[in-house]
């Protein structure tokens, strides 16, 4: 209960920063309203070529650029955790009774929340532009929470490698690093069917692409609850062992004062 | 008398090779304030982080409040309030909001809290800027919220790391008597790390010198400085010295302790005011010109030269070097 209760105080504190800048959400907007209209306009018709599901690409795209607006999002969890580090406010909160589950938990909870708030704008902005979700309200709704769950994993990701690197340049460096080949290893841009077969397989493993399948999968018309399900429960597990790693990473910080 | 805080033996060494502490020990009375006084890197900082479980000893033993630190963190952590180098403050939160997490950390909830949390921003005058953030505080008035939060649970064991570092000298002056009151005040322990001589001597009733991870030192102020004899002197010389001065004056009568750094030199002499004339005269005889002359009751500089070997400003520019 008291890691409950922790975390909720944590949640608190990064919510109210938030607050006090909700500019912060909008500028976090800009890349994927890019991808959104830009890329949907470009390559609007990529859905003609032969073996592509569907005839509209926008309502292909959208469920992917919210599963990938989920992750840049939260792999950037970690920059404020290396500014709480230099400014002190980790060591206090490290020499109070507070458990580290909750330290990390109070920013995965504030990520999930953003991200919903982000994916709220962005499938707003999608049917502004033409798409359809055909799954409902409902289905919809599990896209807003297989988005956060990524968020989530990632946001617990970044925290555990800022208090092992420590530096705002080396874990720049670490996130540019990952996610943008893992959304083009995903279908967040093109059906599978369609990939070359090395990438397929690559997206089998990818926590992204596993993402982008149940969000997917959840609005489409003809949701196929199996791969949903399945997807959820690998990125369920994914996430216990981030949030595992970011816990203990606190023993690396510890070491190093 | 209790001893509230103790640290035997502890061997700490960081990853790079650096002997941040080689065997330090010392113990601190139940409500006493007690000094670790040092140049910068000597591994005062180390010590507090073993002792408030930021940090894990590599050797030896230490508890607070006669808890153990490695065995039972935890319970450490209730029992001590930190105030750490630096500041631990949130400056995107308010004042009033960093007391009151700060609270529920330790498990405080309600009106009990909010209560509390008033008392401390009265306290420590930050009453007006309360809920204000704090990222537009002063340094002082950041300083006296480190320590508010540090108080919030009414801890019996304080750890102040270099609490007056960067302040202005009259926000220092006005910290000094704050950290004063609080020793009086229900018989709570007080561990604070300085590298400000004048410091150790105002607040604290015992101290420790620390160089080089150990201490060399220890006693009540005036303890360390009656064990020297005497005055020291202290001559700001007007060029590089040349030649063997030092056994000139090591010859003279009543003086001792002879040490030159730069173009100052330090003696001390049993009685100062009868031994300047001579010095001076020997200097003159030796072609050495002389800028000022001092002569001073014993410091606990002087006191820092005795047991490090060295003046405490060359202790903390070797430390600066070490740094860089």
């Amino acid at each position: 209960m008291t890691v409950v209760r922790q975390t909720l105080y944590m949640t608190v504190r990064h919510l109210r920063e938030l607050w006090r800048q909700p500019w912060f959400v909008g500028v976090t907007l800009v890349q994927p309203v890019i991808w959104l209209l830009l890329f949907g306009a470009l390559f609007k018709r990529i859905v003609e070529i032969p073996g592509f599901h569907g005839h509209s690409y926008i309502t292909f795209l959208a469920p992917g650029v919210v599963v990938m607006t989920a992750m840049f999002n939260s792999a950037w969890s970690g920059m404020a955790l290396i500014d709480d580090l230099n400014r002190g406010v980790t060591a206090r909160f490290l020499v109070s009774p507070v458990r580290r589950e909750a330290l990390v938990a109070g920013r995965l909870v504030k990520e999930a929340v953003v991200v919903v708030i982000q994916s709220l704008i962005i499938v707003a902005l999608a049917l502004v532009a033409g798409a359809s979700f055909p799954g409902g309200p409902g289905g919809v709704a599990v896209l807003f929470a297989v988005s956060a769950l990524l968020g989530a994993t990632f946001g617990a990701l970044s925290n555990g490698f800022a208090l092992i690197m420590r530096q705002e340049e080396a874990l720049i460096g670490a996130v540019q690093f990952i996610v943008l080949p893992l959304t083009f290893l995903s279908s967040t841009f093109l059906e599978t069917n369609l990939m070359p077969r090395w990438i397929r397989h690559v997206s089998d493993v990818n926590p992204v692409n596993w993402a982008v399948l149940a969000g997917r999968g959840a609005t489409s018309n003809n949701p196929d609850w199996g791969v949903v399900a399945s997807r959820c429960g690998f990125l369920a597990a994914l996430l216990v062992v981030c949030l595992a790693f970011a816990t203990r990473a606190f023993q690396s910080y510890q070491r190093s004062v | 008398m209790e001893t509230a805080i103790e640290a035997q033996r502890l061997v700490k060494s960081y990853p790079k090779g650096v002997k941040a502490l080689d065997v330090l020990s010392f113990g601190v009375g139940q409500g006493t304030v007690f000094a670790l006084l040092g140049p910068n890197g000597a591994g005062k900082s180390t010590a507090v982080k073993i002792l408030t479980t930021l940090a894990r000893p590599d050797r030896g033993r230490a508890s607070v409040a006669g808890i153990d630190v490695v065995r039972r963190p935890d319970a450490v952590r209730r029992a001590a309030g930190v105030v750490a180098q630096g500041s631990g403050v949130d400056v995107r939160a308010t004042g009033r909001e960093n007391l009151r997490l700060q609270g529920q950390l330790y498990g405080m909830r309600g009106r009990g809290l909010e209560q509390r949390v008033d008392q401390l921003l009265t306290r420590f005058g930050l009453g007006d800027a309360a809920d204000r953030v704090a990222r537009g505080y002063s340094g002082g008035m950041q300083r006296r919220l480190d320590i508010a939060m540090a108080l919030v649970h009414d801890p019996m064991v304080l750890f102040l790391d270099e609490p007056t570092t960067g302040l202005d000298p009259e926000v220092r002056a006005d910290m000094w008597r704050e950290i004063s009151g609080l020793a009086g005040e229900q018989g709570k322990t007080v561990l604070l790390t300085t590298h400000y001589l004048e410091e150790a001597d105002q607040l604290a009733a015992r101290l420790a010198i620390v160089d080089r991870g150990k201490v060399v030192a220890e006693g009540t102020p005036d303890q360390l400085k009656h064990e020297l004899r005497g005055d020291s002197i202290h001559v700001e010389l007007a060029g590089e010295l040349n030649g063997p001065v030092h056994g000139v004056l090591e010859g003279l009568a009543g003086v001792r302790d002879v040490a030159v750094d730069g173009r100052s030199l330090r003696a001390r002499a049993d009685d100062g005011g009868r031994s300047i004339p001579a010095v001076l005269q020997a200097l003159d005889a030796h072609h050495v010109a002389v800028a000022s002359v001092q002569v001073a009751r014993p410091s606990l500089d002087d006191v820092y030269l005795r047991y490090a070997g060295r003046t405490f400003d060359a202790a903390e520019a070797e430390a600066a070097e070490v740094q860089r």
